[in-house]
């Protein structure tokens, strides 16, 4: 099948949760994976009377989103209602922005893997409008609502607030839509917009897929919903694209509809079409006033933004002289980078640092199951071990039981070296003692040494080290070996 | 005098004074909606057992020191509003059995104020209507002739009013379902500015047109209502910041130097001769007092109606579409969550609301919706500029409240478009979210009463209940009570 032939074009819509402490229009707690039904109130159950009042965070973090991706902020937006009849929409209406949305157009720069190598490409946002979530349905005895033996509503996700990010048709194929995904995540987490956690859903993606030979006009676009990974929505858009050309080489036309992505079967499967799409007879909300936002109001958001990644890996990179690799991964997070940083604050080498944050605390982390922010080593603890390394009174390997201490409670390194009894010995008598005991102990190493044959002596090395318990400085132990020998 | 013959003002002076305890008045509230009410049929739900216990609450608090104009004063609640643990209707077979866990602010307050909420009272269902006829649980009765309407959408409330249960009602008003029960009643309803009282926990009609009011047998029993429910909520994004003035200190403050406007566009055909006499004798009374009185001009007024039925069916299309029997009130099962919700709708519903839900929803429809939705906001705006140019030169307009004097039970409830006309003189207020108040201004031949309105500019009801007050102390309509 000739796909070389066509170039895929795709557009993506993306629902963000905010991570708001509450819903976007009552107080009711905005928290993933409570009991069913405990965290809602009359407004996000829709009761007849009850009226929603707009959450301040919320637009703040739209708007955070709206600079971040180069967007400009509505002086005057209004919310709408977008009607619909589902039973997990309590009002059988989700209030959404629809012609005066929050942020206008901008644009995500991020870097693309090709055949070719890294490219760095430049994406346009369309809009990006603030809207309510809906609750979740959980059925049994059918994956969807049709045919279910029965169905029940949880409404604690009811009233969450989200952004929808909408790009323009700018992506090319699967690795341009992984890149804008991932730089768009790697933003919003940033800037504590949202956590973008697509298995809990607060990260969702729909692409609008078309293809058509180059030169030729933009071909008939395919909604596709339902992917729930990044690389399902890499797949997707092949498998769709793939379906869209095998169509229009056997002479068939791409007709306007929206398909679910079946991520067990590979492919993407009729939802709706056309004539079945819903007329969501959207009107102005009468229940919420206008939004106005002036100039002073979108400044004050803009001087509380975040340094956002790329600047943060410039920086250090230049101000660290961090290879390239390790600011990648040290700005993974913005909480990675801040514990960096404060460990370089509190005096230790920036390459040093980077290497047992990369190494051991990241290792640590992982095995324990933590976050940066609940990193049982307090960076000026780090950054104090980094010290007694540094300055000769333990050694690199001595460094790594400390430091597994510290992970478990230990506390401050300078006293479990002191507790353990593990300052490095640099006495010279204590270190020949140790010296003279190994070469005695192995009389044939000491005489093929003797004898030219020198590559016995890193063995007598680790046996003084074993002697030692591994407190001998080893360029000493080296110094003394050679001398005696 | 019985109790029930009392005004609100009188009940509040007696309990006071310690005349009469909340007990007495809640029971011989009671005794009277039990006696009259079989014949009125004015509530849905008659709450005895809570109204007796609020009663005791409130003769405690007295006891305790405590005041206030309500405090222990029994009054009654339109089935629209929400009412904490009593069942709230809207007099639908919809929400027949649903109970709200929350009161609607306006209710709240009363509390708070303590008066004692005797019941919940009828209304044409989810209160579109303007005769209370459309109500699931049948129609009220005009007290001063049982064969004719109370008005509506708040019929129960305005009946209740003139009827002697209790001394005061909350209703609601989108296109002057306050305004002209109280007229047809005989009664004094105010339709407060657009924002004064909050609308949460008023089931929604037109979210941009309702708003909660008081209904009082005098001016002044409105004004001590009005005076506990309005004010800023922020549980209403659409309730205005503003402090509220003191109602009491301005009911005295007279009509010399006021400025009364009429509009030659509502004295036209179509009104009654009775009407339209009473409510000029009323203009010229108020001229006598020293008002000065002037013609003025609504050039938009003819649009009014149209305007109205486009904006309030659109935004009730999108209201009650979240009646669908998933969640609480009725459910009719089936096969199917669309067919559940299907035969929910289609049994549960009167066949007014899903005329206006199927008007509104077709206003709002792909292709409809700048020909009908936005032009009618369109001409909505040129209405409410009418009166911002009328207020320029007058401080209040006088109009009759409805066109005509109680219609007789069925004489129009085949005929939805002349059902309609009977709000032509009171839907202006709401699109243009202005105060305006209905005060009796007389009788017809047949001994019905006749309602004066007056608009005011946007949170000037001081202005209003200062020249009503001024009016009715002059007059004796209000000290009539219907033979029940």
């Amino acid at each position: 099948m000739p796909l070389t032939d066509y170039e895929i074009v795709v557009g993506l819509e993306v629902h963000a949760e905010l991570s708001t402490r509450t819903k976007m229009f009552c107080s009711c707690p905005n928290r993933f994976g409570a009991e069913p039904n405990t965290q809602v109130c009359p407004v996000c159950l829709g009761l007849p009377g009850a009226l929603p009042v707009l959450n301040r965070e919320a637009v703040v973090r739209a708007a955070r989103a709206g600079l971040a991706l180069h967007c400009p902020i509505a002086a005057f937006n209004k919310f709408d209602r977008k009607q619909y009849f589902y039973p997990d929409l309590d009002k059988a209406y989700q209030i959404s922005q629809f012609d005066l949305p929050v942020c206008g157009k901008g644009h995500l720069e991020a870097d693309v893997e090709t055949s070719t190598g890294t490219v760095r490409r430049r994406f346009g946002i369309t809009r990006i409008h603030m809207e309510e979530d809906a609750g979740k349905l959980l059925h049994s005895g059918a994956a969807q609502i049709g045919g279910s033996e029965s169905s029940l509503v949880d409404y604690n996700r009811a009233g969450v607030p989200l952004i929808e990010i909408v790009s323009e048709p700018d992506l090319r194929g699967p690795e341009d839509a992984e890149a804008y995904l991932a730089a768009l995540k790697e933003i919003l987490r940033y800037l504590g917009v949202s956590d973008c956690n697509m298995e809990e859903g607060s990260l969702r993606c729909d692409a609008n897929i078309s293809v058509h030979r180059p030169g030729t006009p933009f071909g008939t676009r395919v909604e596709v919903k339902n992917m729930n990974s990044f690389k399902n929505v890499g797949k997707a858009i092949v498998s769709e694209a793939q379906r869209q050309v095998a169509l229009i080489e056997s002479g068939g036309v791409v007709t306007m509809e929206t398909r679910a992505w079946d991520a067990e079967r590979s492919e993407t499967r009729a939802m709706r079409g056309k004539e079945e799409a819903h007329d969501y007879r959207y009107f102005p909300e009468p229940d919420l006033v206008p939004l106005e936002l002036d100039e002073a109001w979108v400044e004050g958001v803009r001087r509380g933004l975040p340094e956002l990644p790329e600047a943060k890996r410039r920086r250090l990179e230049a101000e660290h002289g961090l290879p390239a690799y390790d600011a990648q991964v040290l700005t993974e997070s913005a909480e990675l980078a801040d514990y960096f940083e404060a460990v370089v604050r509190a005096g230790a080498q920036p390459k040093a640092a980077s290497n047992w944050i990369m190494g051991e605390l990241l290792a640590a982390l992982k095995r324990l199951g933590l976050g940066v922010a609940e990193a049982p080593v307090a960076p000026g603890a780090l950054a104090a071990m980094l010290k007694l390394l540094d300055s000769g009174v333990i050694s690199g390997k001595i460094a790594k039981t400390v430091f597994e201490e510290m992970v478990s409670g230990g506390g401050d390194p300078a006293a479990i070296v002191e507790r353990m009894g593990l300052t490095q010995v640099t006495d010279s008598g204590a270190i020949d003692g140790f010296a003279r005991a190994a070469m005695e102990a192995h009389p044939a190493v000491v005489a093929e040494y003797r004898g030219g044959k020198t590559a016995g002596l890193g063995f007598l090395v680790g046996q003084v080290m074993k002697l030692s318990k591994g407190k001998a400085n080893p360029a000493l132990v080296n110094e003394a070996l050679k001398r005696l020998l | 005098m019985e109790p029930h013959e009392l005004t609100l003002t009188q009940a509040s002076g007696m309990l006071a004074s310690r005349e009469a305890s909340s007990v007495e008045l809640t029971r011989a509230a009671l005794g009277r909606v039990e006696a009259a009410d079989p014949r009125v049929r004015a509530f849905v739900t008659v709450d005895a057992e809570g109204a007796l216990a609020a009663a005791k609450d409130a003769d405690a608090r007295r006891g305790r020191g405590e005041a206030g104009p309500l405090l222990g004063v029994p009054v009654a609640i339109k089935d629209n509003l929400s009412t904490r643990g009593l069942r709230t209707t809207c007099s639908s077979r919809m929400l027949e059995p649903y109970v709200p866990p929350f009161d609607a602010t306006a209710v709240a307050r009363l509390k708070a104020a303590g008066a004692v909420v005797l019941g919940k009272t009828n209304l044409d269902e989810f209160a579109f209507g303007s005769s209370t006829e459309n109500s699931a649980f049948g129609p009220t009765h005009n007290p001063w002739d049982l064969a004719r309407v109370p008005g509506g959408s708040s019929g129960g409330s305005a009946a209740a009013v003139a009827a002697g249960f209790g001394f005061g009602a909350l209703g609601s008003d989108t296109g002057g379902s306050i305004r002209q029960p109280a007229a047809l009643c005989g009664v004094v309803g105010l339709k407060p500015t657009y924002g004064r009282v909050s609308r949460y926990g008023l089931v929604a009609f037109a979210s941009s047109l309702d708003q909660v009011g008081p209904f009082g047998r005098t001016v002044a029993d409105a004004a001590a209502l009005s005076q506990a429910i309005d004010g800023h909520d922020p549980l209403d994004s659409t309730s205005a910041p503003r402090a509220v003035p003191d109602y009491a200190a301005a009911l005295p403050r007279g009509v010399k130097g006021l400025k009364v406007g009429l509009p030659r566009e509502y004295f036209v055909s179509g009104i009654a001769p009775e009407v339209a006499a009473a409510v000029r004798t009323a203009v010229e009374s108020l001229a006598a007092m020293g008002a000065e009185v002037r013609e003025v001009g609504l050039p938009h007024t003819e649009h009014c109606l149209s305007v109205y039925y486009l904006l309030a069916t659109a935004e009730a299309s999108s209201n009650l579409a979240r009646f669908d029997g998933v969640r609480y009130g009725f459910r009719a099962p089936a096969s199917g969550v669309v067919a559940q919700a299907m035969r929910t709708r289609a049994e549960g519903f009167g066949p007014e609301v899903k005329r206006r839900i199927m008007l509104g929803t077709y206003a709002l429809s792909s292709g409809y919706y700048d020909a009908y939705y936005r032009r009618a906001q369109q001409v909505r705006t040129l209405i409410a500029r009418d009166f911002e140019a009328a207020f320029r030169e007058v401080d209040v307009v006088a109009t009759p409240t409805s066109p005509t004097t109680a219609f007789r039970l069925g004489e129009k409830a085949d005929d939805p478009l002349t059902m309609y006309l009977s709000d032509i003189f009171t839907i202006s207020a709401n699109l243009a979210g202005l105060p305006a108040l209905s005060l009796p201004c007389g009788f017809d031949a047949a001994g019905l009463p006749i309602g004066l309105q007056l608009i005011g500019r946007a949170f000037e009801e001081p202005t209003l209940f200062a020249a009503g007050h001024a009016y009715e102390s002059a007059h004796g309509w209000k000290d009539r009570r219907p033979a029940l």
